[in-house]
């Protein structure tokens, strides 16, 4: 089996004559589905065994908390003997962690899920990831949902909507759209996360800025907006009552929240909402890789994913994960279009004009 | 202890032998600890990316706008800062040290309360007490009155907000300097004045008050410079509200992409500010002997305030409110309750953040582990190189001793984002790579922590006479069985004092390990920062109770042990 791996992988680099035979290949083994030259791999006996001795992993991740440590419990009560080690924290401090980290030679993480695609574009750049293929995401995710070259798999997908308290918002007041938020009634009652520190909202930024333009964000930052830092803390500050409206943050908490008995409700702004599809990686120094591809393989199986959508209430990637009712379809959702390579682009610039307009 | 082995042997000789070895040990772990990270700082600041000389990155310092505002807000809230703690703390420390209102003993105790509480922590608390829509205090304003959902009594996302909350958590340091002043103004030079005919109030006015007036004058610096250097309630407060101070600044420079150097030239102000202001600080105290010449002193003398007295001690109680009852109240209550900022009731009373942080949050361990092993090797290393360094200056056994004296001082004049920043800068590159271990933390806290240590050892050597120790020597004991025998017991409780000073300190440091963590090498306070970015209040009420918990334990144990609370809060 590894050497069949093997043998596959060198053909990514062999010439066209060679991509012939690598298609024959695939039609020889229909069990075992292909993504790109990467191999797909199911959860072994061997993986567990070896994980196992490993024995633990460093887990990196823009989750929210209550959920990531919900998803490592899991996994640990399925996989005994091996911890769970989880890092939480805004995706763009992750991404400044890890290159920090990388910086000095330390190589502390073994997987990572960011909220910001272009993280992603980046490790790959530098050569930092290692390849991976789990089976089920050969078998039932979208090839747009996994890097050709299997160092990446979309986990989750995220979305960045309004919301607002209900015990604060009067329901014929309710804000429809962004450009609603603009009314000076809505000044000094507005919650909004910050793109530094938060994939999702570098993502949100970007769509936002460039379906309304910049001047969007001018006029917002006159509404005296509460500036939080993780997308996942503006639901809490309006689910506390702190804010009454956020402009930004994890829609999925809200939904959560709301299911929980929290004042909250959703609102999908007419503009369209922002979208950040949420990778995961393994990187190729990663102290623990056995623990890591098992961690990397569970995660994206349908155990794990039907978790992200009964109790995250996120979107899945994954095809054959149930849905359940109280979250509106993605595909009814108007969205705004996800651009990775523009944010990778234009990340520090965005950064940058951001704290001009808003201060922080 | 350990050394005594070697050294009886050699005793004859050692003291020549070994001068010179101690001290070039000892100044070069303090050049690695204070010289070479503020020389890659100062480095760091004067050049561009490809390594060029360049005066630009101060350039833009004083020029572009997103670090002119920062630095203007940095200045604005250290002067309130500190002209509010020595409004507050000044009566309140004439009170405790200079009258007969009640309970004095109880009130000092409450102010080392406020002083081991993390700024970080209170900042966090008073989000919970006093944030303008969800804060209790608020909740409660607005259920009394009758006022509007969009009232609020207190906003703290604001600079007021900041400026309040660094001043509820720097006051005990203008507290303590005033107290101590007072405590030493011999009752004397009171009599006197009363005996020629002042009153009690003429008296406090003519003697008493321009007595205290340069410890005063000390504790207005000391406060400017905790609040100018502060990091965690700054970062807690003052992006929400949307600004920077100069220590937020910084910290945001090493976000993706980096800009060490931008850094690096922003710490450069603050630097200098502080070396300067302890330059006056010194000045000011320097002046002060004159205050304490004279034989034997009589006892203060305390002032009657008849039924003042409870007015008094409401004012002090009141402004104890501030830093200690009612953040913790907010974190208690916040830890118990299904909604951070609801009242506990039976219907919303929960077990569920405690069992988080205990049973599902996988940082919790590792933070704990790190803060204790941290906190218990800086201490003891800290306490052995302040021992060291107090015993060679204050017995002057070495040449060369006051350079060392110097270098212990020194670390005092960087606040610790600085250091923080200079370590990251010295050792997260070959040839020595600290970055990602605990030494480079250890380094951090250790270099934090010695010139206190070092300036309250150094006390305790001189309390001890040396005709103990020459009355020892002169019945043929050398000199290390002489420490061992004489100097060490009279000065154990110091000793331990010192030990726990450092450690309660390192519980409760931010600033530098911000700077230096990795993710394996997490501390509570880091952790608990971390929580607060994702606005996860129940889970930070329980760990920050913990680290007061771990706080006070240590703090009390040391209590127990006699003459200790005192020399805490004098040397504080």
């Amino acid at each position: 089996m590894r050497e069949v791996r093997l043998s596959r992988r060198q053909l990514l680099h062999a010439s066209t004559t060679l991509a012939g035979a690598f298609a024959a290949g695939k039609l020889t083994r229909p069990a075992r589905a292909q993504a790109g030259a990467v191999a797909a791999e199911p959860i072994t006996p061997a993986l567990i065994e070896a994980a196992k001795k490993e024995g633990k992993l460093a887990f990196y991740t823009a989750m929210d908390l209550a959920f990531v440590q919900r998803l490592a419990k899991t996994f640990e009560e399925k996989f005994p003997g091996i911890g769970v080690r989880v890092e939480r924290s805004g995706a763009e401090r992750i991404f400044t962690r890890i290159g920090q980290e990388y910086g000095s030679n330390i190589h502390a993480v073994d997987v990572v899920n960011t909220a910001d695609q272009a993280h992603c574009l980046v490790w790959k750049r530098n050569g930092w990831l290692a390849p991976y293929m789990p089976e089920e995401v050969a078998k039932h995710f979208e090839p747009e949902y996994y890097d050709p070259d299997a160092l990446h798999i979309t986990t989750r997908i995220l979305i960045s909507p309004i919301a607002y308290n209900t015990n604060l918002v009067k329901a014929e007041e309710v804000p429809k759209s962004f450009a609603g938020l603009l009314d000076p009634k809505w000044a000094g009652k507005l919650v909004k996360a910050h793109p530094a520190y938060s994939g999702t909202i570098m993502n949100a930024t970007l769509q936002t800025a460039r379906e309304l333009g910049w001047e969007y964000f001018e006029k917002l930052a006159k509404q005296r907006v509460l500036q939080v830092q993780s997308a996942t803390d503006t639901p809490k500050k309006i689910a506390l009552g702190e804010r009454a409206v956020m402009v930004d943050g994890a829609g999925y908490l809200v939904i959560r929240y709301k299911e929980e008995g929290q004042p909250v409700e959703i609102v999908y702004p007419d503009e369209g909402t922002p979208l950040a599809t949420s990778p995961s990686a393994i990187f190729k120094a990663a102290p623990n890789p056995n623990a890591a591809r098992l961690f990397q393989n569970w995660m994206h199986s349908r155990e794990a994913q039907q978790i992200l959508v009964d109790w995250a209430r996120q979107y899945s990637p994954h095809r054959l994960v149930v849905e359940k009712p109280g979250v509106r379809k993605l595909s009814e959702i108007k969205l705004m279009h996800e651009d990775p390579e523009a944010v990778e682009k234009t990340g520090e610039e965005i950064k940058a004009r951001y704290a001009q307009i808003f201060k922080v | 202890m350990t050394i005594a082995l070697p050294a009886e042997r050699t005793a004859p000789t050692y003291k020549i032998d070994l001068s010179w070895p101690i001290l070039i040990l000892f100044a070069a772990v303090l050049c690695v600890l204070i010289l070479l990270p503020m020389s890659w700082l100062i480095y760091y600041s004067l050049v561009d990316r490809s390594g060029a000389f360049t005066l630009d990155n101060f350039k833009t310092l004083v020029t572009d706008p997103v670090f002119v505002d920062p630095l203007t807000t940095t200045v604005i809230l250290a002067t309130s800062s500190s002209v509010i703690c020595c409004a507050f703390a000044a009566p309140m420390g004439w009170l405790v040290a200079r009258t007969d209102m009640p309970l004095r003993r109880t009130v000092r105790a409450l102010v080392t309360a406020s002083f081991v509480t993390p700024p970080f922590l209170g900042a966090i608390a008073w989000e919970l007490l006093a944030a303008p829509n969800s804060g209790l205090l608020n909740k409660v304003y607005r259920a009394v009155t009758g006022a509007p959902q969009d009232e609020h009594l207190f906003n703290i996302y604001s600079l007021a907000g900041l400026i309040f909350v660094i001043s509820a958590y720097t006051f005990p340091y203008v507290f303590v300097l005033i107290a101590n002043a007072l405590d030493r103004i011999p009752g004397d030079l009171e009599d006197a004045s009363a005996i020629l005919g002042a009153r009690t109030w003429t008296t406090a006015r003519r003697i008493t008050i321009p007595l205290a007036l340069p410890a005063l004058l000390a504790g207005a610096i000391v406060a400017f410079l905790q609040a100018m250097t502060l990091f965690g309630s700054p970062a807690i407060l003052a992006i929400p509200a949307g600004f920077h101070t100069m220590t937020t600044k910084i910290w945001s420079l090493f976000n993706y992409p980096p800009k060490p150097e931008l850094a690096a030239a922003a710490s450069v102000p603050l630097l200098v500010l502080t070396v300067f202001l302890l330059r006056a600080e010194h000045f000011i105290l320097g002046r002060r002997g004159y205050s304490v010449v004279g034989g034997k002193q009589g006892d203060p003398r305390l002032i009657r305030l008849g039924a003042l007295k409870w007015a008094a001690l409401a004012f002090v109680f009141l402004i104890l409110m501030c830093p200690v009852f009612l953040p913790y109240g907010a974190l208690l209550n916040a830890t118990f309750s299904r909604v951070a900022t609801s009242f506990v009731t039976f219907d919303n009373f929960t077990l569920h953040n405690i069992h988080f942080v205990f049973f599902e949050l996988s940082a919790t361990q590792l933070a704990v582990k790190n803060t204790f092993l941290l906190g218990a090797a800086s201490a003891t290393i800290g306490t052995i190189m302040a021992l060291v360094i107090a015993y060679l200056t204050t017995r002057r056994a070495i040449k060369g001793y006051r350079a060392l004296g110097f270098l212990a001082t020194a670390p005092i004049a960087i606040p610790g984002i600085v250091l923080g920043v200079g370590l990251f800068l010295s050792y997260a590159r070959p040839p020595l790579v600290l970055y990602g271990t605990l030494w480079i933390l250890l380094v951090a806290f250790v270099t934090i922590a010695l010139p206190a240590a070092y300036q309250q050892l150094q006390s305790a050597f001189r309390s001890v006479h040396t005709d103990l120790e020459d009355a020892s020597r002169i019945l043929g004991s050398t000199r290390l069985r002489t420490l061992r025998d004489i100097t060490a017991p009279l000065l154990r409780t110091s000793v331990i004092a010192t030990w726990c000073f450092i450690f309660v300190g390192v519980i409760r440091e931010l600033s530098a390990a911000i700077m230096l963590f990795t993710s394996e090498t997490k501390v509570i306070s880091v952790l608990i920062f971390d929580l607060n970015e994702s606005g996860d209040l129940g889970a930070i009420s329980v760990l920050g109770l913990i680290m007061l918990a771990i706080t006070f334990t240590v703090v009390i144990l040391v209590n127990r042990i006699p003459g200790f609370g005192e020399a805490r809060l004098r040397n504080a």
